[in-house]
């Protein structure tokens, strides 16, 4: 490992972490740290635990480590030796002061990639580590003040963006009423029990982004998609509550995001360019609640564009002139698999696409993923200096050519942006779905 | 329920072109018939922001700007919400609500259809209308609403203070409480969820979490003794008014009642408990373990198990059978008394009992066709479209309503021809 060459950061105070840590005895973190250890976690983290050989091989697959010089402090190793294993070392018997700089580390300091799961010999899964870590964090109430109050935004409304139940139906019907001056017949049918298909979406699409429900809209009406969007709550599929160790919260919405498409008796679930919403609907928060597989199918903008285009169901009426490149989302890609069907989709939507290197599943994170965007403002600056080696890379893309950046996900695109402004690397970064509506074949108005 | 005798229960078909009405409107949206089948209705459009419902081929005089879930009361009166003139109300049969609202959505009917609610806005104040009339006391923000079942009283989860922006401490503190017939509790807390209302409608329960990690049932305010890690949904007991939820204890999930216990047994999950109608038997959906669903009654697993979901668990009308809706390695069945139908199908719908138990029969779709299918046998015939059946009151008919060939078709069959 490498020694550090980076003089110390300054101290961010986060009201949220430091709100928890005011009440905090060493006997009650204690106690919790053990409470979750022994009973929370089991043959998983002992076998991390056990098999890590200190070896190192994993820093050079994260970004916090190359953008700051190699400094073994933001290792993956270095962050589970900073956390995890003293409070194993210590029976859990640590200072409220190690407790702030644990929380600060995996929420801030960790986009749970797994990345470096990929360069380790043993595929030890670091992002679950820090997830424990995360766990503790929430169990002695120190969770980061903006991510905190997105977690509470799921628990109120069952949404992350504070939406009101009538703002949610109100605003697909705006948006249905916008886009009949471009499709006069064009619907977005609520509540439609038997369609084949529940069109979900995160938070954000209704609060500030609601022209893609615009474009979706236009996508699913010109591929005569038989789908529908509920009006209740249930319709986000985004999951703040998995990044910040809420277990309990994150059941909650993913039992609604579940039943709500068992109810409507869909066949499948399609979900907008999220990534983190990927990750708890396959994997996290579904398996909290018991069901080893999604119960109701559930498929990435990415494979149902990519199934609309193949299946001629969408064609192209004119391929995107601008030179783009590909951003893999570490849930999408790392997780899901989607990085070839990405690249077919690009590839059949526009004219150029340029490789950005390491690509693919050793893509590098967008940096704001795994919750640290939602950790907000206090911890903007630190996030943008944690993902130089991003700047750098999509710098390389941007002078072999590429000027528009596709991030199928909705935490990269907003991360990029800020990386995007901070390096001034004067790039448009797009989804998917803004491509594919711009060269879409549409029906005559 | 609906009384269901004064039906037409006479043997044979009447029919009514659907596909048919596409020729006088802009676009049909789907559509939905009424509990005894006599009437088909659609949201249509007529020309730009000009909406109205077509029953039985015959338009409502009324056009609106907007008009959305149209559903059919249990009475069989026909209900949508609209909009005219920016503002919005609901319409029964054709005539509006002479009060106007800023928003109102999530339609519920009382058991037999008489009274009619929904969650309402205005001005950016939230309240129940009941009928048409809503609460005197408006909060700022609602959700999880329930209708009593004789229809008489409404209550919701409330917002009775603002959180304020990213206060995480103040949003702590507690904000919320539950409002019925309007008046919200005195206690409040972090969060409140799901809500039942008792038989009379008298009592309010629902889940509520004081602070991050201290989940309970409330009931008419006051919190149980004892608090979980997790709770969900819970239900009175019809016949005792015990209130009984699932509760998470060391990682297990099981029942409990008044905040204590009944099961002995645990699972990797337990939810949609449900009391059989003569009050005798509980029964809910369980994983006994991890990834694998069955039913449980009275707490004892049934053997066989799932591996993907079970839905819509139902009691035969005696109490005796239980039967829910099952997914198996991708596909659906039913789940009827600890056995799966030999059927695999792409959908199924709630299963539903005869009077006296002795058949169950349910709506399946396979290969984009629906059809009906009874005690696990599919009965010849498809659909576009197949509402469920119904069945009358000596069980000895069954009203099958279906779209076939565009044609929406109301049969009344004896079971004898339907098993035939």
């Amino acid at each position: 490992m490498a020694q550090p060459t980076q003089s110390e950061a300054k101290q961010i105070v986060d009201p949220g972490i430091e709100k928890g840590a005011a009440g905090l005895t060493e006997d009650r973190i204690q106690a919790v740290i053990n409470h979750v250890i022994q009973n929370e976690t089991g043959a998983r983290l002992k076998v991390y635990v056990d098999t890590c050989v200190h070896c190192g091989l994993c820093s050079e697959a994260c970004h916090y480590y190359l953008s700051h010089d190699k400094d073994p402090r933001y290792s993956p190793v270095g962050k589970v030796k900073q956390t995890l294993w003293e409070m194993l070392r210590r029976n859990g018997r640590v200072s409220v002061d190690f407790m702030r700089r644990a929380a600060e580390i995996a929420h801030t300091e960790c986009n749970l990639c797994k990345r470096c799961a990929m360069y380790c010999p043993f595929g030890i899964d670091i992002a679950y580590l820090m997830l424990v870590v995360r766990r503790i964090v929430h169990l002695l109430g120190m969770t980061p003040q903006y991510i905190q109050d997105t977690a509470h935004s799921h628990a109120a409304v069952c949404n992350q963006m504070w939406v009101k139940p009538d703002e949610w139906p109100d605003t697909l019907q705006w948006q249905e009423e916008e886009a009949r001056g471009e499709m006069p017949t064009l619907r977005i049918p609520l509540e439609k029990e038997g369609a084949d298909i529940m069109y979900s979406v995160i938070g954000p699409e209704p609060k500030f982004q609601a022209q893609l429900i615009y474009q979706a809209a236009v996508i699913m009406n010109a591929a005569g998609a038989d789908w529908t969007m509920p009006a209740t709550a249930g319709w986000d599929n985004s999951d703040m509550a998995m990044f910040t160790g809420d277990n309990e919260v994150m059941g909650r919405i993913k039992r609604d995001h579940y039943e709500t498409a068992a109810r409507l008796r869909v066949k499948r679930i399609v979900m907008g360019e999220c990534g983190h919403a990927f990750r708890s609907v396959y994997d996290v928060g579904n398996r909290w609640l018991g069901w080893r597989i999604p119960p109701i199918p559930i498929i990435h903008a990415i494979e149902f564009y990519h199934e609309l285009i193949t299946s001629g169901k969408i064609r192209v009426a004119k391929k995107f002139q601008t030179p783009v490149t590909i951003h893999d989302p570490c849930n999408v890609v790392r997780g899901g698999g989607l990085h070839h069907m990405a690249r077919e989709l690009a590839h059949a939507l526009c004219e150029e696409v340029v490789e950005m290197y390491p690509n693919c599943e050793h893509n590098y994170c967008c940096c704001a993923g795994g919750g640290v965007i939602n950790c907000g403002p206090p911890w903007k600056s630190k996030r943008i200096e944690g993902n130089r080696i991003k700047a750098d890379q999509l710098a390389d893309a941007k002078i072999r050519g590429a000027k528009v950046l596709i991030a199928p996900c909705h935490n990269c695109h907003s991360g990029l942006e800020d990386i995007n402004h901070a390096y001034g690397l004067g790039m448009e970064i797009k989804f998917f779905g803004d491509i594919l509506y711009e060269v879409m074949e549409k029906p005559e108005a | 329920m609906a009384d269901v005798s004064g039906w037409d229960w006479e043997i044979g078909t009447k029919t009514m072109p659907f596909d048919a009405w596409k020729a006088d409107f802009a676009w049909v949206e789907e559509p939905y018939v009424s509990p005894d089948g006599e009437r088909i209705a659609a949201v249509v459009n007529i020309d730009e922001a000009q909406f109205s419902v077509c029953v039985n081929g015959q338009a409502w005089e009324t056009v609106f700007d907007k008009a959305w879930y149209l559903r059919f009361a249990p009475d069989g009166r026909l209900c949508v919400l609209v909009s005219e003139d920016g503002e919005w109300t609901v319409a029964v049969d054709g005539e509006t609500w002479p009060e106007r609202y800023g928003y109102v959505w999530n339609t519920l009917f009382s058991a037999d259809g008489a009274h009619i609610a929904v969650a309402a806005q205005q001005d950016m104040q939230y309240a129940m209308a009941l009928d048409g009339v809503m609460w005197e006391n408006r909060f700022l923000n609602m959700t999880h609403y329930v209708l009593s079942e004789d229809g008489r009283h409404s209550a919701g989860t409330v917002q009775v203070k603002e959180t304020g922006e990213a206060d995480i401490a103040r949003f702590q503190a507690g904000c919320f409480s539950a409002a019925l017939d309007g008046e919200a509790w005195d206690s409040v807390f972090t969060n409140v969820w799901h809500l039942a209302l008792s038989a009379d409608g008298s009592r309010l329960a629902a889940e509520v979490r004081r602070g991050l990690y201290d989940y309970t049932i409330a009931v008419d305010g006051r919190p149980w003794d004892r608090s979980f890690s997790s709770v969900w949904h819970p239900i009175f007991h019809p016949v005792s008014g015990v209130v009984i939820a699932p509760v998470r204890l060391d990682g297990k999930w099981t029942l409990a009642a008044d905040g204590e216990p009944i099961w002995t047994q645990r699972f990797v999950q337990a939810w949609h408990q449900q009391v059989s109608p003569d009050g005798r038997r509980l029964g809910a959906i369980v994983s006994p373990r991890y990834g694998y669903w069955t039913l449980a009654v009275d707490g004892n697993p049934w053997r066989t198990a799932v591996n993907e979901m079970l839905i819509d668990l139902r009691f035969s009308p005696d109490g005796r059978r239980l039967a829910a809706a099952a997914k198996h390695d991708g596909r659906w069945t039913l789940l009827v008394d600890d056995r799966l139908w030999d059927l695999r199908l792409d959908q199924i719908r709630p299963p539903v009992f005869s009077p006296d138990g002795r058949l169950v029969a349910t709506v399946v779709e396979t290969g984009g066709r629906f059809g009906l299918a009874v005690d696990g046998r599919l009965i010849p015939g498809t659909y576009e479209a197949l509402w469920q059946p119904v069945f009358s009151p000596d069980g000895d008919r069954v009203l099958v309503r279906g779209i076939a060939d565009g044609i929406y078709r109301r049969q009344v069959l004896t079971t004898a021809q339907l098993l035939a």
